[in-house]
């Protein structure tokens, strides 16, 4: 009955949640270490498999809405369910469009060696990791913890802007490397933000507190 | 694909000049719980007293068309031998006032002259309460009356009572709509249950009900057949304009 | 509105109250005047021997009315052998169907025999069976009770029925149990008390009757069990006794008098207890 249903749900999203997971990461490994064929797997195989899973899940959710007309808990749960599903899907997209950057990039020397974009991936990644494990143990106590690590990730990106502007400045046939690079930062930026997004959708879905849009609780 | 263990052609039923049901083709499939959903009035209590032929006891009643169980006619035979292989429960609770929750169970065996060793109708009668999931409630009561058992427990009884004769279908007609919430729920439960034995028929005019429980929906109005399908594409995206309407609240 | 007004309402009201009240209270006197009188009368002449006892004849002390109770039990059995099989199923029948020919027949018939006079049934029963078998007997006296029991037992019987709800029926019949076994196994145990009291109150009814007697089982002043003779019964020899010219005979009657009372009234305190205790509530 519902109870079985929520929890397949649930199921299907962690699913979903490690193969987003595993596409960053290829795609930051794919970077580094110049894999053309990891790129490739995420474009090719993960993404499709990711959308996939997200139309099945959004459906499994309007199917238990429609059946079951879930309350309280279980309302706030499956619509959340529904909008981190969402929240997945776009971060496999950000993943793809570091690996399309990636495949780039590896073609040609580097602008400078590679330092704060992986510094940056790797706070990025323990945010996701992090935001995934809150949502599965419900843990709002980590999801807070999450929210506040925001910061560090858009002084990462703001000093990689920093930097490779100077480069550009400097030498103008680094332009379009630079700028793929800093696309790069924003792509993992935007992960980092859906992570957040992962977390306040957990605390209310536990709670029923929101803490959306900068609203912290003791505004 | 499922099995059809029950299948209608063309069956229409009437009080006299008035026609009820209208033209039915419906196949049911085996093992699941198919729910016969619909405003009052439209159909959906006469449709399956003609499954078990209660509905030509009434006089002035009429049946065209043909309904057959697992491909077999079931005009062509005894009627009292259709109503043991496809049980009722109603939608008030029935057990006999004057027999023990025991004797209650075997009624069907009982009251048919049907001759059982203490040890065979001791088994079925423990068999038939588990089932109904009011083994553990009454199993130390069996030689009390049924009367000071609760509306939800007296219903568990009467389809435990069902189940003893071991039918091919159970038809439900509204079980719970006299029942509290708390009762409702468990009988909805044990519906879900039961279904892996019993392919279970339901008439609600409940739609929520009919979401939680039932794997196939048929949408009756004014007794024509409207719709039928799985019950999740039903509630999403019905085909039928009179469906929606049904389901969104527009009549009832 | 003045408070005078009011007063007078209040007044009204109260008087209204009394006064039904002290009618209803008045309904009963008459039983209570009757019991008395009986009891005053014929207390003095019950005992045990006047229990077992045959009449003794004329201008001898003593005797009983042995026969007449034991008579009047007789002429009770073999009214209720006809009287409430038929009666049951046709109460059956009538609560089946509610329309049509043949319920419209039977339901005229019932009420056309509650209306007709006991000593009417009396005489029917004469021509039957006294004139046809040459002689009075208890047969002929338990046959025409049993014609004044019956419409009682169907009346009750299609009544107690008809209050029993379909479902029960039909939670027979949707086991695949014939028509005919729902009835008897189901239903007319259901419907056992009202129709059980029926019947006890045809009997209570039956008990004191006169008129068909006094042409049919006629009367006897020894014991008889034997159907196709004579026999007595406390109503006759009430009858009898008490219009007789023998100031014992009178003392007889009173007593007789008093046991029939109280015969009828245990018979009616046992139907209302009877009623109650096995009453099902649907």
């Amino acid at each position: 009955m519902l109870a079985e249903e929520l929890d397949d749900v649930k199921q299907k999203l962690v699913e979903s949640a490690c193969l987003v997971e595993s596409m960053v990461e290829k795609s930051i490994r794919g970077l580094t270490r110049r894999d053309e064929g990891l790129l490739l797997e995420v474009i090719g195989q993960d993404e499709p498999k990711e959308n996939d899973l997200e139309m099945e899940i959004d459906e499994a959710c309007i199917h238990v809405i429609a059946c079951y007309q879930p309350q309280a808990r279980d309302l706030r749960t499956i619509v959340m369910l529904s909008k981190i599903n969402n929240d997945l899907e776009r971060m496999g997209d950000e993943a793809v469009n570091i690996s399309e950057g990636a495949l780039f990039l590896i073609k040609r020397p580097e602008v400078k060696p590679l330092i704060d974009i992986p510094k940056m991936a790797e706070e990025t990644r323990r945010m996701l990791k992090d935001s995934l494990k809150s949502f599965m143990d419900e843990d709002t106590q980590r999801a807070r913890g999450v929210c506040q690590r925001d910061d560090i990730v858009d002084g990462l990106r703001d000093q990689i802007l920093r930097e490779l502007i100077t480069f550009m400045a400097s030498d103008p046939t680094t332009i379009e490397r630079s700028n793929h690079l800093i696309r790069i930062s924003r792509s993992l930026e935007r992960i980092a933000d859906l992570s957040t997004n992962i977390c306040e959708d957990v605390i209310y879905m536990v709670e029923g507190k929101t803490i959306r849009h900068g609203r912290f609780e003791n505004d | 694909m499922e099995n059809t263990v029950l299948r209608t052609a063309d069956l229409s039923a009437s009080f006299g000049d008035n026609r009820v049901v209208k033209d039915v083709n419906l196949s049911i499939p085996e093992k699941t719980v198919t729910t016969i959903m619909g405003p009052s009035g439209c159909g959906k209590t006469t449709l399956i007293r003609c499954f078990n032929r209660m509905h030509e006891l009434v006089p002035d009643a009429k049946v065209e068309g043909e309904v057959f169980l697992r491909e077999e006619d079931i005009y062509a035979i005894n009627p009292m031998i259709v109503r043991r292989r496809i049980g009722m429960v109603f939608q008030r609770p029935n057990p006999f006032p004057t027999m023990t929750i025991y004797d209650n169970v075997i009624a069907g065996y009982k009251l048919n002259g049907v001759e059982l060793s203490r040890g065979e109708s001791d088994k079925i009668v423990e068999e038939s309460l588990k089932k109904a999931a009011l083994w553990d409630e009454v199993k130390d009561h069996l030689r009390r009356k049924g009367t000071f058992l609760s509306g939800g427990q007296q219903q568990r009884l009467c389809i435990a009572r069902a189940l003893a004769m071991n039918p091919d279908i159970l038809l439900l007609d509204e079980p719970t709509s006299a029942l509290d919430p708390k009762a409702t729920g468990r009988i909805e439960k044990l519906m879900t249950e039961l279904k892996k034995t019993v392919t279970l028929i339901l008439v609600t005019h409940n739609i929520g009900q009919a979401g939680r429980v039932s794997d196939f929906t048929a949408f009756l109005y004014l007794g024509e057949l409207v719709e039928f399908g799985p019950t999740k594409q039903l509630h999403t995206a019905p085909r039928d304009k009179r469906t929606e309407d049904f389901l969104t609240g527009k009549f009832g | 509105m003045d408070r005078e007004r009011i007063q007078m309402r209040i007044a009204r009201d109260r008087a209204f109250k009394g006064l039904v009240v002290l009618l209803s209270f008045l309904s009963i006197v008459p039983l209570f005047l009757i019991l008395f009188y009986i009891l005053e009368n014929g207390l003095s002449s019950l005992s045990w021997e006047f229990l077992i006892e045959l009449p003794k004849p004329v201008g001898e002390a003593g005797g009983g009315i042995a026969n007449a109770i034991v008579g009047s039990f007789l002429l009770v059995i073999i009214a209720s052998l006809p009287a409430v099989p038929i009666g049951i199923t046709a109460g059956v029948y009538l609560s089946e169907h509610k329309r049509g020919k043949l319920s419209y027949l039977v339901r005229l018939a019932v009420e056309v025999l509650q209306g007709t006079p006991s000593i009417v049934v009396g005489i029917i029963a004469y021509l039957w069976l006294v004139i046809s078998t040459g002689g009075f007997s208890a047969l002929s006296g338990g046959i025409a009770l049993g014609i004044m029991m019956l419409p009682v037992i169907v009346r009750t019987t299609e009544e107690t029925l008809k209050l029993i709800p379909d479902t029960l029926k039909e939670a027979s019949l949707a086991l695949g149990v014939p028509y005919y076994r729902t009835i008897l196994k189901v239903i007319l145990p259901a419907g056992f008390s009202g129709i059980a009291t029926g019947i006890l109150i045809s009997v209570a009814r039956i008990a004191g009757e006169t008129a068909p007697l006094l042409f049919t089982a006629f009367g006897n002043a020894f014991m008889n069990v034997n159907i196709i003779k004579p026999v007595n019964a406390l109503p006759l020899l009430i009858y009898n006794y008490a219009t007789s010219p023998y100031p014992e005979w009178h003392s007889v009657a009173w007593g007789a008098s008093c046991v029939l009372v109280g015969l009828v009234l245990t018979l009616n305190v046992v139907t209302r207890i009877m009623a109650r205790r096995w009453k099902i509530q649907f």
